[in-house]
């Protein structure tokens, strides 16, 4: 048996699907206010793949750990679309902008940082976060930037499992045992201070017209459809205000520099080395 | 092929002299199976000792890809790059499937998963020592990969061939997946050891604390393996250990050279008369001790293992309870129905 170097075992393109490196090799060059948008959509799914790849072998069940393995993977492409994406504006990798830009530099919402918690927390971030993506996604297939649309196109039905992954997890955790029902409950609350963030539109989304999607118009689809599932489940839409500062500038974050500092290590002790 | 006869089924007979004769009969037809080199399956007649043989083996190999989820995952969130992230996370997926794939085997032998998997839990089952060695550096993906999982190819490909069928064709479906994994690996180890001189000095490192634990991997010498003899006559095993082990020292010196960095055994050297590469002894006082639970990492793995059991114990129960839930509402639902 031998291995030649060029005979890559790592191309993750599965059928026609659209890869990280399709869309670097495509050529097309973000317009830089495109691209600063993509980095909030590459860095909220950084953040939570980052987050979701701590259960891989910690889940309750073998077939948790690999339903959350998949989700987080799912989620690590988008970023690498979305970030590669965003680099085209600024002649960086998709590496350069995940490993080498310091905190403040991210733009990803507070509530894909949050820690993992217990599995009830987790699912409840889920929930929020894959209710939110789906919303997002199903009108970003129209923006009129086409990688744009390309990349949310292929990220719409992975994000369809992720909601039902989420969904039928909070059925089993609302109706399941009193326990199950508290903790999840108790997840919920936990994360709901940051999901008014989600919905914030702020002066690059408005200046982009329907290159972008405006946070806002998600938000009532986005309640009812929560309302419901979390109705079926027994559980309460927590009654809580949002957290002050949810302008994804880092500023009023504690996780972010806990998950990067860990994330990044490796990269920078070797500056320009390649992987 | 299977021969097919009715009447062999491993169910218990009526009485003393009708069970002496299923098992007589159960025993020959056992036996033509086992010389015509054709497949055992779940429903037939099997020894015994055939049968806890298998569901020890196949069920450690199984506890091995559960366990072998942490040095990997321990990587996860600092992978170098997004690509080596993807990928690390997809080879420590397909871990868990193979898992799956291996207890499902192990099932259809007789014994459920949570059986097997309290059996790890407690201690009372083992699983590959290898695991029990930490994956400091980014260098031992690379090392675990091409040297592991190259072990555990060399080890498996024959098993795909093993009498029992469920073992054998889970195996076959395992082997394409680890053959990826071991490229992964060896690409690891090649960009390292092209890259900066602090990188090929990680990839060296990571080479030279692998190498004998994975040769180590095959097992006890041949003459310190009592059950080798009995699992070859039933045809689980098709190799010596000490053959196997070989093949695989003939297979990687190549590819070390391939990637430029060398293997730390001074005896290794091609013998002309033999046709294979010679080696230099193993240190099997440290085997022991590894395999009997004193390797750096033994506790810690098995700490964490039970950790993220007892922590999903209210997950599983809610969804148990659940189950119940909805089947019960389900039968009343058919009953209004009808």
């Amino acid at each position: 048996m031998s291995f030649a170097s060029h005979d890559s075992a790592t191309k993750q393109s599965a059928g026609n699907a659209i890869t990280a490196e399709d869309i670097r090799e495509g050529g097309s060059k973000a317009p830089e206010d495109v691209a600063r948008y993509a980095l909030y959509l590459g860095d909220d799914a950084l953040m939570l793949a980052q987050r979701l790849g701590w259960w891989i072998a910690r889940a309750p069940e073998l077939e948790e750990d690999i339903a959350l393995a998949n989700i987080a993977l799912d989620l690590l492409g988008h970023a690498r679309f979305f970030l590669t994406y965003a680099g085209s504006a600024w002649g960086k990798t998709e590496d350069d902008l995940a490993y080498f830009r310091d905190e403040e530099e991210f733009r990803s919402c507070r509530l894909v940082e949050q820690e993992n918690g217990d599995f009830g927390q987790t699912i409840a971030r889920q929930l929020i976060f894959s209710f939110y993506q789906y919303e997002l996604y199903r009108r970003l297939v129209r923006s009129s930037d086409p990688t744009l649309a390309a990349i949310a196109e292929k990220a719409l039905k992975e994000v369809e499992y992720h909601q039902d992954h989420a969904s039928q997890w909070i059925l089993r955790l609302g109706l399941g045992t009193e326990e199950s029902k508290r903790r999840v409950q108790d997840g919920l609350h936990y994360m709901w201070p940051y999901v008014d963030e989600l919905f914030h539109d702020d002066e690059l989304i408005e200046s982009l017209g329907d290159v972008a999607v405006l946070p806002s118009s998600l938000r009532a689809d986005f309640d009812r459809r929560i309302a419901e599932i979390l109705d079926e489940a027994g559980l309460d839409v927590p009654d809580v205000a949002g957290a002050y500062g949810g302008d994804r500038s880092g500023e009023f974050s504690e996780q972010r520099g806990h998950i990067l500092a860990e994330m990044q290590v490796l990269a920078r002790q070797h500056p320009g080395a390649t992987w | 092929m299977t021969t097919q006869t009715p009447g062999l089924h491993a169910v218990p007979a009526a009485d003393p002299a009708a069970q002496a004769e299923q098992d007589r009969a159960g025993q020959e037809h056992f036996d033509r199976i086992i010389a015509e080199d054709s497949r055992v399956e779940p429903r037939d007649w099997m020894p015994e000792a055939y049968r806890k043989t298998l569901v020890r083996q196949v069920s450690q190999h199984a506890h091995s890809e559960i366990i072998g989820m942490q040095p990997e995952g321990n990587w996860i969130s600092r992978a170098p790059s997004l690509k080596r992230k993807a990928i690390l996370m997809a080879k420590v997926q397909d871990e868990a499937g193979h898992g799956l794939y291996l207890y499902s085997a192990a099932e259809t032998l007789g014994t459920p998963r949570h059986v097997l998997n309290q059996q790890l839990l407690d201690g009372r089952a083992k699983y590959s020592s290898i695991f029990n060695y930490p994956a400091r550096t980014w260098a031992d993906m690379g090392a675990i990969g091409w040297l592991v999982d190259g072990a555990a190819i060399a080890n498996q490909v024959p098993l795909c061939r093993a009498s029992y069928g469920p073992y054998g064709r889970a195996m076959v479906r395992i082997c394409k997946e680890e053959s990826f994994h071991q490229r992964q690996g060896w690409e690891i180890l090649y960009e390292l050891s092209h890259g900066t001189p602090a990188q090929k000095q990680m990839a060296q490192d990571a080479v030279n604390r692998f190498y004998g634990p994975s040769l180590q991997m095959f097992g006890p010498p041949d003459e310190d393996s009592p059950n080798s003899k009995q699992s070859m006559a039933w045809n689980i095993k098709r190799f010596s250990n000490d053959e196997l082990r070989q093949r695989f020292v003939d297979m990687i010196v190549e590819q070390a050279e391939a990637l430029d960095l060398t293997l730390p055994d001074p005896d290794l050297k091609w013998n002309e008369d033999r046709g294979h590469y010679d080696y230099g002894p193993l240190d099997w006082d440290e085997f022991k001790a590894v395999v009997s639970g004193k390797g750096p990492c033994s506790v810690q793995r098995m700490q964490r293992r039970r950790q993220a059991h007892e922590d999903g114990a209210w997950v599983r129960e809610a969804a148990a309870a659940y189950a119940r839930k909805t089947a019960a509402e389900r039968a009343s639902a058919e009953l209004i129905g009808a």
